[in-house]
């Protein structure tokens, strides 16, 4: 354990090295390091974040979900109510339609018994004619007696 | 007889010839210091190692922060970044200054991995390298010692430089008068009476404070390099015999054991050189 001039040389090399760590060591690793611990810190911000907006968005979608549930209930009950409501005017319809066509065959039976009657008046007449002709032929001429038939015919 | 006992003496080294010759420095002159101190000497291993383990250490964290990435870092990046992580935490903690720190900072991260590369040397064979330089140089008792912080001028050449950090932080941050205000009124007071006893009290506290911080890592170091140099001898009393062959295993048992147990004293002395550096440093921002 001699003390010599190399102390003063170990010196001077602890300052170079120590210089030379200080210029081209150090700054850029701790400039990666500070820019790490900040992209972690950013990054958890973001995950807290995107926690955050998650639970938001389920929030939103079930309050969604339930407000489609109520408007397909609702749309079900009124199509529901509509399609009685339909059912209930079609009944109707038929109804009055069905009225007005028993009320057409009504009249027109009637009419054609009005007609058939006017026939069988003819008929009628045009017999009582005939037979009472084939009587009065025998007694009298058919010319001479038809005004009183035509009045005859009238009130039939 | 002489002739025949320098022959055995040049073969085999008794064991107080091979721990000394392992303890000698390669160093300028050639051969071993005489004086205690001699600053017209120069420890060329010492240098050498230092230099190669501080070129190496810094050449690997310059390659990483050259292609440092603030995404995914790979293993090197990661394990630089663990090293870089815990300095600059415990450099937070004592240097309260942002502004000192950017200095601060690299400087004790440039202390712990050097010191822990230098330290780390021992964990090779202990006469790996001594071998090799004596094979490349061709002189058998070529010295050559590998661990730098082993050498009490590596270690107190570190300390002197955090000690004129500490100098430099004084006067920047307190001003050349409110320093050599607080040399004569710390720590007991400000009292003429007081001043000669204060100054010296601070002279003694920096002489202290720099001496035991590098006598520190210097003796565990060569603490452990002599352990190490105890083992080897076990091994190298290896003879055919029962005492001989306990030897030899005794030598594997305790290498293995200490060298398991100097991986711990390589990384805590680094770590204690590095926060006593940080401790002074921080004690230079304080004012009394």
């Amino acid at each position: 354990m001699n003390l010599n001039a190399t102390l003063f040389a170990q010196l001077v090399v602890f300052f170079i090295l120590a210089w030379f760590t200080m210029q081209f060591v150090w700054p850029p690793i701790v400039k990666a390091l500070d820019e790490r611990a900040k992209k972690i810190a950013d990054g958890l911000a973001a995950a807290e974040r995107g926690k955050h907006d998650l639970e938001l968005a389920t929030k939103r979608s079930t309050e969604a979900l339930r407000e489609g549930k109520e408007k397909a209930a609702e749309l079900i009950a009124n199509a529901e109510k509509r399609g009685a409501q339909l059912i209930e005017e079609a009944k109707l319809t038929a109804k009055v339609e069905a009225d007005r066509i028993v009320a057409g065959a009504k009249a027109e039976i009637e009419q054609e018994a009005v007609r058939a009657k006017e026939a069988l008046r003819e008929q009628v007449a045009t017999l009582v004619v005939s037979g009472a002709e084939k009587i009065l032929r025998r007694e009298i001429n058919a010319q001479a007696h038809a005004d009183i038939l035509a009045t005859i015919k009238q009130d039939l | 007889m002489s002739t025949a006992g320098h022959e055995a003496a040049a073969n085999a080294p008794t064991a107080g010839e091979y721990i000394v010759h392992h303890l000698t420095h390669w160093n300028s002159t050639g051969h071993a210091q005489k004086d205690v101190i001699d600053f017209s000497v120069i420890n060329v291993d010492t240098m050498i190692f230092s230099v190669l383990m501080g070129v190496i250490g810094l050449f690997v964290m310059w390659r990483v922060a050259k292609s440092v990435t603030s995404g995914v870092p790979g293993r090197m990046q990661a394990a630089i970044e663990i090293v870089l992580e815990m300095v600059n935490d415990q450099a937070k903690g004592i240097v309260h200054s942002a502004e000192s720190r950017k200095f601060v900072g690299p400087l004790a991260l440039t202390v712990f991995i050097w010191i822990f590369l230098m330290n780390s040397m021992d964990f090779l064979p202990l006469d790996l390298l001594p071998t090799i330089w004596q094979a490349i140089t061709g002189d058998h008792h070529a010295y050559l010692r590998v661990v730098p912080t082993a050498d009490l001028n590596g270690t107190l050449g570190m300390s002197i430089g955090v000690l004129l950090v500490c100098i430099y932080y004084n006067v920047k941050i307190k001003g050349f008068g409110g320093w050599v205000h607080e040399l004569f009124t710390a720590p007991f007071g400000s009292h003429p009476l007081l001043y000669p006893v204060n100054f010296a009290m601070q002279m003694i506290e920096f002489l202290a404070k720099t001496v035991s911080h590098g006598m520190r890592l210097f003796g565990n170091m060569y603490a452990g390099e002599l352990v190490f140099m105890l083992i080897a001898l076990m091994g190298a009393a290896w003879t055919a015999s029962a005492t001989g062959v306990s030897l030899f295993i005794g030598h594997i048992l305790a290498g293995s054991i200490w060298a398991i147990f100097h991986i711990l004293i390589v990384a805590l002395q680094a770590f204690i050189f590095m926060m006593l550096t940080l401790v002074y440093i921080g004690q230079a921002h304080e004012a009394h």
